[in-house]
């Protein structure tokens, strides 16, 4: 038992530490430029990946760059208003299979870790991004 | 020696067949291998199905565990088939050596689970599984002896889990519940059922933390029978969970059994490999 109360004593601390700092999210990401970077190095994954390139076949990357940099930036509470096309009708008709979802969630991850993005960053992120899914896969 | 053997060529085989092996679920998401075979923690079984099958994929696993306290060691080795992350099937073998008496008790166990709802990241309720697992003693000299009904039975369960993602300072929180029907003494080594009782609805849980992507630090508690009247206590254990790839993992735990067979204190280490294709 005493090792249960540690563990719960340990992760209280860690609870503390957090809510510290001053920082909002995308200040710590350092701002349009930190999101610019990880959206780069995410493309740069996708374009070297043989399992879903093909979702990219006709995409604009110029278009994709600027609108997931904005709607990245609005996610992590940036001041920025993605008003581009929804996540349902950019992703209708590509039959986006669970498995690639997570595989590109596996591309973000390495293109945050790229980046040198922390653990606990990345994490805010993708916390932020997962509610998404359902807009955007098997549709 | 031949566990071992067997082990590494398991090893191998994961290495040469990693290009056929499922991948579909993020990594760690699937969680390791129970005693029992099923996809769980150590001790309790999950709502998470064994492998990285996603639903258009099929996966198999094989893992050996090793559970070594103060007067006994238990052995277990096993696989499971995740169909479609909908259907999980597995197998596994015990064998537990009980020093004091120079004997070894076996036992099989099938399991099955269904995967009822959800999915541990990404739906709004968590995940949620009804399995069940039935166990045979390949010799029920022993539970005969200490007092057991039975030789074999089955227990079900149903477990609930989520992974919530960056929740505890802003690593990523997991935890499972499980409630189990089970008749077993001491996992059914020593028999179903007893003078003190038999069936009854029992509580199990686990939860972690994501200290990195490959790994997690956490607890589990396990509600035990005490049909024999010999005392027998919850299982307690806190484990480090090493998930480097989508092809291996091994965890470490320090047990807390309680009292076996009347000895008291069983306290000591586990170690579990996994292999995924």
């Amino acid at each position: 038992m005493k090792s249960v109360a540690i563990f719960f004593i340990c992760i209280i601390l860690l609870n503390g530490c957090s809510s510290s700092t001053q920082l909002s999210l995308y200040q710590k990401l350092d701002g349009k430029a930190g999101l610019a970077r990880i959206v780069d190095s995410f493309i740069y994954q996708i374009g070297n990946d043989e399992q879903v390139i093909h979702y990219f076949e006709h995409s604009n990357i110029a278009h994709f760059r600027q609108g997931f940099i904005t709607h990245m930036c609005m996610l992590v509470e940036g001041p920025c208003e993605y008003d581009g096309d929804s996540m349902v009708a950019i992703h209708t008709g590509m039959h986006i299979t669970e498995k690639d979802f997570n595989h590109v969630v596996d591309l973000l991850i390495n293109a945050m870790n790229e980046q040198n993005i922390n653990h606990n960053l990345q994490n805010e992120i993708l916390s932020r991004m997962a509610p998404l899914r359902s807009e955007i896969i098997k549709i | 020696m031949k566990r071992i053997k067997c082990l590494l060529a398991g090893l191998l085989l994961t290495t040469s067949f990693s290009s056929l092996a499922s991948n579909g679920k993020l990594l760690a998401t699937p969680g390791v291998s129970q005693i029992e075979g099923s996809g769980g923690g150590g001790i309790v079984p999950w709502a998470q199905l064994a492998g990285y099958a996603s639903e258009d994929e099929f996966s198999v696993n094989g893992f050996c565990s090793r559970a070594d306290v103060t007067d006994y060691t238990l052995d277990v080795c096993g696989a499971q088939l995740n169909l479609f992350n909908r259907i999980e099937l597995s197998y596994a073998q015990q064998r537990f050596d009980v020093p004091a008496l120079d004997t070894e008790i076996e036992q099989s166990i099938t399991g099955a689970k269904i995967r009822l709802y959800g999915d541990i990241v990404y739906s709004d309720w968590p995940q949620l599984s009804l399995g069940l697992q039935h166990k045979s003693l390949d010799d029920g000299a022993v539970a005969t002896l200490v007092g057991a009904q039975d030789t074999s039975g089955t227990d079900y369960y149903l477990a609930a889990s989520k992974l919530h993602l960056g929740a505890i300072a802003g690593y990523n929180w997991f935890w499972n519940v499980t409630t189990r029907y089970s008749e077993a003494n001491q996992l059914g080594l020593l028999g179903y059922g007893g003078g003190n009782g038999s069936g009854k609805v029992l509580f199990e849980g686990s939860t972690a933390l994501f200290f990195s992507r490959e790994v997690a630090v956490g607890i589990e508690y396990r509600q035990k029978n005490n049909n024999l009247n010999l005392g027998e206590q919850d299982w307690k254990d806190l484990f480090v969970a090493w998930m480097p790839n989508k092809h291996v993992s091994v965890t470490a735990a320090y047990l807390d059994l309680g009292s076996i067979a009347g000895a008291d204190d069983q306290t000591g280490w586990y170690l579990s490999v996994t292999g995924y294709w």
